[in-house]
């Protein structure tokens, strides 16, 4: 493994205060005074979720999304960790934050949606927990995996306060939660599959497989990588840095090997199950089946070759593109080709859309305050980057 | 090259490691669970109904459930369908002239819509807290409000749409029929069994009331023959009328399972609100698929075991060590 490329992490600094941040500020405030209406006076009074559509985007897009999407993390993790790309290691860390704050409100997203939130410390008490259920192995897993991923971030709050003692003492014992911080989010993105299997005959045969926990993983980990082509573009251009296009492009390579198996797995359980023909009727169904998969095989054409790739742009499209595909498997499941009988309709409301805006305005809050203030992301000034250029153009 | 091929073989072993766990067979699968011996449970017989509602408010009644409104001079309990405050309800399908009752052309049907008490509940195995129990005597399903934690995954995972949370309460519960279990220590039984004055709906062990529902679809439609009411073993409150024109169907008998709650209708399930079921419960698809992943914990901790020994391996704090080295902000 060599060492030489590994750009050093700094704060990137700057104020904290400027147009952005401002407006997620704003965005954060009207959250919360929608939560705060939300606890007094029920969901009906801010959200349309009904019992047709118990589960509306608090939970399929705050949670179910919004962690699929804080994925890049462990993704990166188990590139340079466990498959000893060492050159990726400037990417880990700008990818632990953004699942950090991706998990983490997500977890904090729940608790607001949860009708009887009082009770929540019933998942992890024996005697009520249910180890049959989904939901206990998600909501336990992911609970877990947070509190690893702050473990996980600690050294670098432990460097800006300069405690070099604990950060070596904690740097013996790291290798452990980095496995645990990759184990955890296989184990919960998987059940979020499985998740949809009790609900039987409700799901559309499009979206209701066995397969489902192999989908999810699989389609979990194509959307990590997405979000971090996604993520280094628009960083890179907010903060006016370099892209890393040298680490993106390897990088997009091995995201689309993984969707190449991904599409290899969903295809061939539709086949096998003899549910295809669903996709090929002129309805509503099969259009929205195939926004998801367009979505999925786009990116083979946006930079299938080593010179597309060296494209910032066509690398954002395509992250973009596999985050929207991720988002539309989990749609269509959950929300799009869930059929619970007649008479059931749902849309958000606006109030929760304000919600669901808010925690993603909260996480880009957070990451620009941390990148600003802790090293996070690569120094701009480091030595190797007219090396960069020089593969850039080779 | 070396590092190519160890990447690959990495990503062959851990790609070959999450597929057969999702392939293979589950080390212990479980079958559908099949009703207790001494269930409980109502036969419906849509076919005697005469759609008088005695049995939702007897329900509403009994269950201490407050009025729901439909009409614009909110003068009476009008509710459209089961919700958080009610637990029963009748419906009625309705077809062209609607001139015949029991027809499924130019007829009308009534439908009672209530928990089905399956006997492998989806709901009880989506509930992570245990709020939702299945009563390993009665088979009754219950709901414990002080566990729940108000996820309303059993209301997305019921296929009949019977949990129903209550979206107006900052405190909202969810409502579902117990079988009156609240009402037996007075010498009670399910109310709507109690008030139902044609037999319709009828209470019993769900042995009997199988027993019972067989014996009607095999008696020749416009024969005539008794019909027991209230509680099937209880009191005599028979008395006898026509045999109506039945499909050859007891539903419930074998739905996921089998449920404690049987109907007779004349009109296909489908056009009356009862979904078609395979006799495989999804819950059993569900608790098999997270066992054989999760079972033991053994699959969970021999990932963990190779991560844990592989991560040892590749981590180099060297790498990790750039703010303690000159130039630090």
């Amino acid at each position: 493994m060599s060492t030489d490329q590994h750009t050093v992490p700094a704060p990137v600094g700057g104020s904290l205060l400027n147009a952005t941040t401002f407006t997620c500020g704003v965005l954060v405030v009207v959250m919360a005074t929608i939560i705060l209406i939300r606890m007094f006076f029920g969901l009906a009074s801010t959200t349309n979720v009904n019992d047709g559509y118990s589960w509306g985007i608090w939970v399929v897009v705050d949670v179910f999304i919004g962690s699929a999407l804080a994925c890049g993390g462990f993704c990166m993790a188990l590139l340079v960790y466990i498959f000893n790309k060492g050159k990726y290691h400037p990417l880990v860390r700008p990818a632990l934050l953004s699942s950090l704050f991706g998990y983490t409100l997500a977890g904090a997203a729940i608790t607001f949606d949860l009708g009887r939130w009082w009770n929540f410390w019933h998942i992890f008490w024996p005697g009520y927990f249910n180890v049959r259920s989904v939901m206990f192995e998600v909501a336990a897993c992911i609970t877990l995996y947070i509190i690893v991923m702050w473990i996980e971030f600690t050294p670098v709050f432990l460097e800006k306060m300069g405690l070099r003692e604990t950060r070596k003492k904690l740097n013996k014992v790291l290798f452990f939660f980095i496995a645990l911080g990759i184990v955890l989010p296989m184990m919960h993105q998987a059940s979020l599959g499985t998740m949809l299997v009790v609900m039987g005959g409700q799901v559309h045969p499009l979206w209701q497989t066995p397969m489902l926990p192999l989908i999810y993983l699989l389609s979990a980990i194509t959307l990590g990588y997405g979000v971090i082509l996604f993520e280094s573009c628009v960083a890179a251009s907010a903060y006016r840095r370099q892209i890393e296009v040298p680490l993106l492009n390897p990088m997009a390579r091995v995201m689309l090997g993984i969707m190449g198996l991904y599409l290899v797995v969903r295809f061939a359980d539709l086949m096998v199950r003899g549910v295809l023909g669903y996709a090929f009727q002129l309805n509503a169904v099969a259009l929205t089946f195939w926004i998801e998969n367009a979505c999925f095989i786009a990116p083979f054409l946006l930079i299938g070759t080593v010179e597309a790739r060296r494209n910032p742009a066509r690398l954002f499209v395509a992250g973009l593109a596999v985050m929207l595909g991720g988002i539309m498997l989990r749609l269509n499941g959950f929300l799009i080709a869930f059929d619970t009988g007649p008479g059931w309709s749902y849309f958000p409301s606006v109030p929760e859309m304000l919600v669901t805006l808010g925690i993603f305005a909260a996480n880009v809050l957070g990451y620009i305050i941390i990148t600003r203030r802790f090293p996070v992301l690569p120094r701009e000034d480091a030595p190797e980057l007219p090396r960069q250029d020089a593969q850039l153009a080779h | 090259m070396t590092t190519r091929r160890n990447f690959l073989k990495g990503a062959l072993a851990s790609g070959a490691a999450v597929s057969s766990a999702a392939i293979a067979p589950p080390v212990c699968a479980r079958e559908t669970k099949s009703r207790p011996p001494e269930a409980l449970g109502l036969l419906y017989d849509a076919t005697l109904c005469v759609g008088c509602k005695a049995c939702v408010a007897a329900c509403k009644a009994a269950n201490d459930n407050p009025p729901e409104f439909s009409t614009a001079d909110h003068l009476w309990d009008t509710p459209l369908d089961t919700s958080g405050y009610t637990f029963n309800i009748i419906k009625m399908y309705r077809n062209g002239t609607m001139e015949t009752k029991d027809a499924e052309v130019n007829g009308f049907a009534f439908m009672k819509t209530s928990c089905m008490h399956c006997a492998d509940p989806s709901c009880v195995s989506a509930c992570p807290v245990t709020a939702m129990v299945k009563d390993p005597v009665t088979g009754i399903v219950s709901y414990d409000p002080d566990a729940c934690v108000g996820c309303r995954y059993c209301v997305v995972a019921c296929p009949f749409g019977i949990p129903k949370y209550q979206y107006d309460s900052p405190t909202g519960k969810i409502g579902k029929c117990e079988l009156c279990r609240h009402r037996y220590e007075d010498g009670h039984y399910s109310a709507c069994a109690e008030v139902c004055p044609t037999g319709a709906t009828l209470y019993g062990r769900t042995a009997d009331l199988l027993a019972e529902a067989k014996r009607r679809i095999a008696l020749a439609p416009g024969s005539m023959t008794v019909y027991p009411r209230g509680k099937l073993g209880g009191p005599d409150q028979s008395y006898e009328g026509p045999v109506g024109n039945y499909l050859q169907h007891v539903y419930g008998e074998t739905e996921y399972g089998g449920t404690q709650v049987l109907k007779l209708s004349a009109v296909t399930f489908a056009k009356v609100g009862m979904p078609d079921l395979k006799p495989e419960a999804a819950a059993a698809l569900s608790e098999n698929i997270q066992n054989a992943l999760y079972g033991g914990l053994i699959m969970p901790i021999a990932v963990l075991a190779g991560m844990t020994y592989v991560a040892k391996r590749n981590v180099h704090h060297e790498d990790d060590e750039p703010a303690d080295k000159p130039g630090k902000e």
